[in-house]
């Protein structure tokens, strides 16, 4: 922990992401109220960023063509995103590990069936069955978490796999069952905790993709349906007004990136403080 | 070395059967089917049972699948339910496009990607490759369909230079030689400025890594200490065996290449598979979304199929040894 704390990379992805979920947790307290709020439409759309309409209501990123506050958006539309995102990767996560963790303990005919799963899985074109799942079945975010996590698992089955193999051949492992302790427990109390290093940092770096595909689901009005705010159907709703009103799909755009950006430095910086033989070499 | 490409093409084929199983029955768990789509809210039960007959959606599950599959092994994909156009033909002016736009993006990618992160990894620490590392880090963490946007926005609205969507004009049929060229180029400007700009900051940091990760390894110590000229040691010793794990990512990265290609499409109207797909599937177009589907599957496996024989040529060992 102190080491990711002296590392500029940590530093700069825990701050940034700290200051965008607590944005995103006190939304009705940075901004001024209702995401879905519409007033006079024709006198408040369009307006640009930094400017104030006639009921004196302060837009720091202008409006949209329904003249709702982008600022506020953006903020509401942080929930999802980050929401998505998160939940997406815990599930993913949880199948990766379970699936990874069976396979190199109980080896045999449940191993191999379940690394040839993963294998075939992993051969999978990802986006390709995120777009059918999530266009044959009613749009929602519950949805969109749950194909993410189901098409996002494999990568994780095969770190967790490899850790966990090592890890029984180490002499801790073996006295552990010496001492009478059951599979299951010595795969739970002993290997897991140990395997998990390498998960935590696929962890952040699966976190910023989920949240990626998310809004590339949502802009294509196949995610989050509006008016619900979500980043991606913000940039959507954006593009058909990039000529008169290019901060609409701009600014969710930014916040887009600055979240991956963020989530992945972590991961960076994550990976290097957890192996100290790398931290030495790299910056 | 042929039993060894003979093995890998029989995976990739299961795969590729594996997914065609997969897709058609999803596509029929899910609730509502092409029929209530093409007729609307408004259709008698009975109108949905003589559509549903029409287009052989009232047989058992297994006849259908089988029915598909022998028609699709003699070239007849059937007809596109949304369009009434045959698929064949639908993809037979999609495919192109899309193996265009992703080959020429994966060659910008690598080749641009390989630069930066060997001058990186060269200059270890320095505020170049910190510059650097901020760059490619920012670039891989854009989404594609908006930096698309963002670049029509520049291109197309602002300087006025780029058409925005297509990949030809109106008048394109018009034109000949030179000219006609220029339209296509002027064309495929932005989606592949865009595909490229994303796979160059991932590339980059790979290469990055790779390399120095060869630099620590004692043969470079022992070359240099032969007194090898430095440029000498970077190229022949450490670039040459940071290239295999960079030709593994290669293989790996076609199936995201590829669907940063689907968003890419949308974003540009670009005539490709992707485009195609993402059309097919929200109109539920059953043979269309089966034709779509495969083919991205059997592009995928090819990938990968390519890059393990790159390896091959990249580590001679590799070749030698079996897995």
């Amino acid at each position: 922990m102190k080491r990711l704390l002296r590392d500029r990379r940590g530093q700069f992805g825990l701050l940034v992401l700290a200051a965008i979920v607590l944005a995103a947790l006190a939304a009705p307290l940075v901004s001024s109220g209702d995401p879905d709020t519409q007033r006079d439409i024709v006198a408040t759309r369009f307006l640009p960023p930094l400017a104030g309409d006639r009921h004196g209501v302060f837009h720091p990123l202008g409006t949209d063509r329904f003249g709702r506050d982008v600022w506020t958006r953006l903020v509401y539309g942080a929930r999802v995103s980050l929401g998505v995102g998160f939940l997406a990767v815990l599930l993913s996560i949880t199948i990766g590990t379970a699936v990874g963790a069976v396979a190199a303990y109980w080896r045999g005919a449940v191993g191999a069936l379940l690394l040839a799963v993963t294998d075939f899985a992993l051969a999978l074109p990802r986006v390709v069955l995120l777009l059918l799942l999530a266009a044959l079945w009613r749009p929602s975010a519950a949805l969109v978490i749950i194909v993410l996590g189901v098409t996002g698992w494999m990568s994780v089955a095969r770190l967790v796999h490899g850790e966990v193999r090592a890890l029984a051949a180490r002499p801790f492992a073996e006295g552990a069952v010496a001492l009478g302790a059951g599979r299951g427990r010595v795969l739970w109390r002993h290997l897991l905790p140990n395997a998990l290093t390498p998960v935590i940092v696929a962890a952040a770096l699966g976190v910023g993709n989920a949240i990626l595909l998310e809004a590339g689901l949502s802009y294509l009005g196949l995610g989050v349906q509006p008016p619900t705010p979500s980043w991606g159907t913000m940039i959507a709703s954006g593009r058909d007004t990039l000529v008169n009103a290019p901060w609409v799909a701009t600014a969710p755009g930014l916040a887009l990136a600055l979240v991956v950006v963020a989530c992945t430095l972590l991961g960076d910086a994550l990976r290097d403080a957890l192996d100290p033989a790398r931290a030495g070499r790299e910056r | 070395m042929l039993r060894h490409v003979t093995q890998r093409a029989i995976a990739g084929i299961a795969v590729v059967g594996g997914v065609v199983t997969l897709t058609f029955l999803l596509l029929h768990a899910a609730p509502g089917d092409p029929a209530e789509r093409l007729l609307g809210p408004t259709a008698t039960t009975e109108q949905l049972a003589a559509q549903r007959r029409a287009l052989g959606l009232e047989r058992s599950l297994p006849t259908q699948y089988a029915t598909w599959l022998a028609r699709a092994a003699r070239g007849d994909w059937g007809i596109s339910i949304a369009t009434g156009r045959p698929v064949v033909a639908m993809f037979a002016g999609a495919w192109p496009a899309t193996v265009r736009l992703v080959l020429l993006s994966l060659f910008f990618a690598y080749g641009l990607g390989l630069a930066v992160g060997a001058v990186q990894a060269t200059h270890d620490g320095s505020r170049l490759d910190t510059a650097l590392s901020i760059t490619s880090v920012t670039l891989f963490a854009l989404p594609g369909y908006w930096l698309g946007l963002m670049l029509v926005m520049v291109f197309t609205y602002w300087l006025r230079v780029l058409p925005a969507f297509g990949s030809a004009g109106f008048d394109s049929d018009f034109l000949t030689g030179w000219p006609r060229v220029a339209d296509r180029l002027r064309h495929l400007a932005l989606p592949l400025l865009t595909l490229t700009l994303i796979g160059v900051g991932g590339t980059a940091r790979f290469v990055r890594g790779a390399m120095l990760d060869v630099l620590a390894a004692p043969f470079v110590t022992t070359a240099r200490a032969k007194g090898l000229k430095p440029s000498h040691v970077i190229r022949r010793h450490v670039l040459r065996n940071a290239l295999i794990p960079v030709v593994t990512l290669l293989g790996l990265s076609l199936p995201a290449l590829f669907s940063g290609a689907v968003f890419v499409e949308a974003v540009f109207a670009w005539p490709g598979v992707g485009r195609v797909l993402v059309e097919a599937v929200q109109a539920r177009d059953y043979p269309v979304v089966m034709a779509a589907t495969t083919i991205s599957a059997v592009l995928v496996v090819l990938g990968n199929l390519l890059a393990d024989l790159l390896q091959g040529v990249v580590d001679p060992r590799i070749g030698t040894r079996q897995p």
